[in-house]
């Protein structure tokens, strides 16, 4: 992955350029594999406290924003079509569309995130919904409700930091754009990159209905 | 045979293209990078083994003859951690797989050179953060860190250790990945799936355990440091989390995790039975899909470590069925090597006393395991010494068996020099006699009731755990004897050749040691492993 | 007890005799395939040594009806121990109807038995033989582990859930009690001794120790000082006479059996599950009542049931 970075197309260790190919976006489907175990566990954790504690779980879910969570699903999904016009965009050469589109990803990326901090876990904090922190809710089911919290703010946490590492890739990849690196034959990084700024947000499609959709309110 | 005449000090290869510590540490080359594994492993190997020994001279009397309970719990945690993490489950993949793969398959490097240089900073910062928990005063959760003694109650680094696991967690999950996907996509012309050295198909199966199960530790571990951190109650009963959870998570990786130690030990045993027999391996294709069927039930069984945890005795019947089942392709591994030897043209050099070692060994540990999945007799022997004999039959008489079969028999290949086999011979034959005593007491203990992780027990126990404990001292000889030969042999050990041993595969075709390009050619392979009965030079 | 060089530990209850036979049939499986490998490689090791450098062996690939045979007897005789193993198990899990009851509470690093009948112990535990009894258990902190080894029974003792275990000890004398899963400093501390008397000692030394009241009687002045009585005597929470080991309809329309560990949610997390018909009113009991003050509730609620113990699990 990282190595087609390198300065000449090919590296040393490859017969051709297909095989460097096909050995980078294998990697990386092979990374997203460890990356759904990753999220596995906690999916699997959310399951099985979610069936234990139904009632608490509902009202905790109650306590969220759908709307900023549908708002930020929209901003998540408009960059996956964006990034996916980036490696289009480096496949045909494109430099000058492909700063473009790399740049609105970007940008829809930081709006998720700004979203996220500003909007959300600020308004959360402030509430008292922090577990650990200042965890103040009260009323029936209230440690079932932080339990939810505790899922809550490890999930979209992990998320976010996801979020924030394809941010950092995607940066890379703008400045060796700007060098005018990519073109029809070597377009892998940005490929590969996008491969996994697509699957961060699956997860989150995955996400915004667990946390913020259940409880039989819609 | 030109280049056996040319010594390994006027040739250029690996070793010497470059020298300085800059040349070692920035380097990309998967066989140097073999090196600096080896070179750490060893390293955490005798930190570990340190920790044994203090254990084992505790327990020659009943009443601690010479820590605190307090001190011992540190000693058995860190024992377990730096050797589960940081010897066991890097030994054969990191050291040799790092060799062996490309060179097994024909190609001059792994798909990607620079995350393998990056999987050995990242495997190091983990050590790091383990040695300094350590040094730092010590972690006493045990490696299992079970809930809600480590996330609650403990007040020893339990942070730094989590984190260390945490972190050398992601090396073994980059080089798992860098595997899968070089043999998949590197091998030379003509080499298929089913002409692959049984190595590379273990190798192959331990990498889809390290990349489908330790990111599940990781997020484990990751709760577990939050739970810590912020006071919140994932796995803590007392916000209405389920420790039993914690367990559950956590086996699902280390019950694989076991493959993860031993598959690669198997696959070694192969290519050694093979080569002092030599003969081709007797069902090659039982042999290679037995270790793809022990990966794939291994993600099955974990259930097996909770019979007495209080999950429901259904959970339990399913895993104990389960469990029985991973018995039967490990059964068909130990005889099929059992049948390779018959009509063979076997010889005794070190290696080979290893792989026997470990037939043997295994046989008997794998048999024990046996017992623990029987319902009815885990109630009884669960976490008593039992287990611990068990384990270590698997991983000591098991996994570090086949690691120093493979490090004395590539150890030619990988420095270009011979040791004294009569001197390795001499050492095997100690670590086999010292590893019984050690460890066949610790079962007769286990049944008669003696739990794990006692720092003081009942004096009925005394006389066997004076006889482990006499084992030990036996086995820790064992072990230091390879240290001294093999440092030894790098300066005054007798030039290998390419091909000391006689035996078949890629990695015996070129010079030793191997140039940094592995190949000057790309070799095209034109017949199965193993091919001894076929006229030399034939493959290539 | 322990002379000479054994090879088990005393079989002192009714299911020891069982897993030992167990035990030796694995360990004649284990000797026999140790042998038959063992014995093979030392033969083929002898007879097929490389007698010159030029030897050149027979290439065999292999033998399909060979590897299905061991394959099939490995699978034969696994299926033989897992159904052994698991009947056994079975039948061990499960505690006759009519023991006598004893509540552990595992706490870093002690063990604190109560008898029903109000007596206390630490790290000991007294017992009759040739009567089955039933512990129920759990912890004040950390996961412990109950284990006898002379009575081959062993179970986590986990904090926030009830776990029990049951023997029926056979042979009078002192055995050992262990806690099996590491829980701190002091572990290997945490070890008691179970002693099994003749039934008419026991009645003696029982009688010796009780200083105060029975649990239940423990539990009854509880009820009064947390002033239970105010809702659940005057209907304005669900009556607690006869409600032990019965179904209850809960809010959300499911059931549920008053066993231990519902009752014991109820006291400490009460708006979990809330009965059909009542109002989630109760206050959390969660910090001001023990583990082993729950146990003494509930054995008095346990007192108000008519059918005392039999629908129990």
């Amino acid at each position: 992955m990282a190595d087609s970075h390198a300065s000449t197309p090919l590296a040393h260790q490859f017969e051709d350029l297909e095989q460097q190919h096909e050995a980078a976006s294998l990697g990386m489907w092979i990374f997203l594999a460890t990356e759904v175990m990753f999220f596995g566990g906690l999916f699997a954790g959310y399951t099985i406290y979610r069936n234990l504690y139904m009632p608490g779980f509902d009202v905790g879910s109650h306590l969220l924003n759908v709307t900023i969570g549908a708002v930020n699903t929209a901003v998540l999904i408009c960059s996956s079509l964006t990034m996916a016009l980036g490696v289009r965009a480096a496949q045909l050469g494109k430099r000058h569309a492909l700063l473009t589109f790399l740049i609105l990803t970007m940008a829809l990326g930081l709006a998720f995130i700004l979203i996220k901090l500003a909007l959300e876990w600020r308004h959360d904090y402030l509430e008292g919904f922090a577990p650990g922190l200042n965890f103040t809710f009260a009323g029936p089911n209230a440690k079932s409700v932080e339990l939810f919290f505790c899922f809550y703010f490890a999930m979209t946490g992990v998320h976010a930091l996801h979020m924030v590492v394809g941010m950092g890739v995607l940066s890379v990849l703008l400045v060796l754009a700007w060098k005018g690196h990519f073109g029809p034959e070597r377009y892998n990084a940005v490929e590969t990159a996008g491969l996994y700024w697509h699957f961060v947000d699956i997860v989150w499609i995955f996400l915004f209905p667990l946390l913020y959709l259940i409880g039989g309110r819609y | 045979m030109a280049t056996a005449a040319v010594g390994p000090e006027t040739r250029v290869h690996y070793l010497n293209v470059d020298y300085g510590i800059k040349s070692w540490l920035l380097t990309t080359d998967h066989k140097r990078i073999a090196v600096l594994y080896l070179v750490s492993i060893t390293l955490f190997f005798f930190v570990g083994g340190a920790a044994a020994a203090l254990m084992r001279l505790n327990l020659i009397e009943p009443n601690g003859a010479l820590v605190e309970p307090a001190t011992y719990n540190k000693l058995f945690s860190i024992h377990g951690i730096i050797m589960v993490f940081f010897f066991m489950i890097p030994s054969i993949p990191a050291v040799l797989g790092n060799f062996l793969v490309p060179m097994m398959i024909g190609a001059r490097d792994l798909a990607f050179p620079r995350l393998n240089l990056l999987s050995w900073y990242i495997f190091m910062a983990g050590g790091a953060l383990c040695m300094y928990a350590v040094i730092a005063g010590g972690v006493d959760t045990g490696w299992t860190f079970y809930t809600p003694l480590s996330t609650t109650y403990l007040n020893s680094n339990v942070m730094s250790a989590a984190l260390g696991v945490f972190v050398a967690g992601f090396s073994s999950i980059l080089t798992g990945l860098n595997f899968v996907v070089t043999i998949h996509k590197m091998r030379a012309p003509g080499m298929t799936w089913f002409r692959m050295p049984l190595f590379l198909w273990a190798m192959y199966a331990t990498s889809i355990i390290q990349i489908l199960g330790t990111p599940v530790l990781a997020i484990t571990l990751a709760l577990v440091g939050l739970e810590r951190l912020f006071h919140v109650g994932i796995f803590d009963p007392a916000v209405g989390g389920d420790p039993i959870l914690f367990q559950h998570l956590f086996w699902f990786y280390s019950h694989p995790a076991v493959y993860i130690m031993i598959l690669p030990s198997m696959g070694v045993i192969s290519e050694l039975v093979t080569c002092f027999a030599k003969k081709r391996i007797f069902g090659y294709s039982f042999v290679a899909f037995s270790s793809v069927a022990i990966a794939a039930i291994s993600f099955l069984v974990w259930g097996h470590h909770m019979f007495v945890s209080g999950q429901s005795i259904y959970a339990g019947i399913i895993f104990s069925a389960l469990s029985f089942a991973v018995a039967i392709p490990s059964a068909i591994k130990v005889f099929n090597w059992t049948a390779t030897l018959y009509k063979g043209s076997i010889s005794y050099q070190a290696p080979m006393l290893y792989a026997l070692g470990f037939i043997g060994l295994f046989t008997m540990g794998g048999l024990t395991g046996l017992f623990l999945a029987t319902l009815a007799v885990d109630t009884h022997v669960h976490d008593t010494y039992f287990v611990v004999g068990h384990f270590h039959y698997i991983m000591v008489g098991g996994a570090v068996m086949g690691y120093l079969g493979g490090i004395h028999y590539w150890w030619p290949k990988i420095t270009g020099r011979l040791y004294p086999d009569g001197w390795a011979r001499l050492a095997a034959a100690i670590i086999f006699i010292g590893f019984n005593l050690t460890f066949f007491p610790q079962y007769m203990l286990g049944y008669l009731g003696m739990p794990r992780r006692y720092a003081v027990y009942p004096p009925e126990f005394q006389v066997l755990n004076v006889m482990s404990s006499a084992g030990a001292s036996i086995l820790g000889v064992g072990y230091l004897i390879p240290l001294v030969y093999m440092l030894w042999s790098l300066r005054y050990g007798p030039v290998a050749g390419p091909n000391p041993w006689g035996a078949k595969g890629l990695e015996w075709l070129t010079p030793s040691p191997p140039p940094t390009e592995n190949f000057e050619k790309t070799p095209v392979v034109t017949e199965e492993a193993y091919a001894y009965g076929a006229k030399e030079g034939a493959v290539g | 007890m322990w002379q000479g060089f054994p090879i088990r530990p005393d079989q002192a209850s009714t299911i020891a005799r069982g897993v030992d036979h167990l035990y030796y049939f694995l360990i004649a499986i284990d000797l026999f395939f140790t042998a038959v490998i063992f014995l093979t490689i030392f033969y083929f090791a002898l007879r097929y040594r490389r007698r010159s450098q030029k030897e050149q062996p027979p290439q065999i690939e292999g033998n399909i009806p060979l590897e299905l045979v061991w394959t099939a007897i490995p699978l034969g005789l696994v299926v033989i121990v897992f159904l052994w193993g698991t009947s056994l198990f079975i039948r061990n899990s499960r505690p006759p109807a009519a023991a006598m009851e004893i509540f552990v509470v595992g706490k870093q690093w002690m063990w604190k038995l109560q008898h029903p009948e109000g007596v206390e112990e630490i790290n000991a535990l007294h017992v009759p033989v040739n009567r089955p009894v039933k512990l129920t258990m759990t912890s004040e902190d950390v996961i412990h582990d109950f284990s006898v080894p002379a009575f081959r029974i062993k179970k986590d003792v986990v904090p926030g859930m009830y776990t029990t275990l049951w023997f029926e000890a056979t042979k009078t004398g002192k055995f050992h009690l262990f806690c099996d899963q590491y829980c701190g400093t002091n572990h290997s501390l945490m070890r008691g001794e179970v002693t099994v008397m003749e039934p008419t000692e026991y009645e003696q030394w029982l009688s010796g120790g009780i200083r105060g009241e029975s649990m239940a009687q423990a539990g009854a002045k509880l009820y009064d000082q947390l002033a239970c009585i105010t809702c659940h005597g005057t209907g304005k929470g669900p009556p607690l006479v006869g409600v032990y080991g019965k179904p209850v309809k809960l809010s959300d329309g499911s059931m549920v059996v008053a066993d231990d560990a519902y009752l014991r949610e109820s006291v400490l997390y009460p708006s979990a599950k809330i009965v059909a018909g009542y109002p989630p009113v109760m206050p959390t009991f969660k910090g001001q009542v023990t583990e082993e003050q729950l146990l003494q509730l509930i054995a008095y609620i346990k007192s108000l049931s008519p059918e005392e113990g039999k629908a129990r699990k």
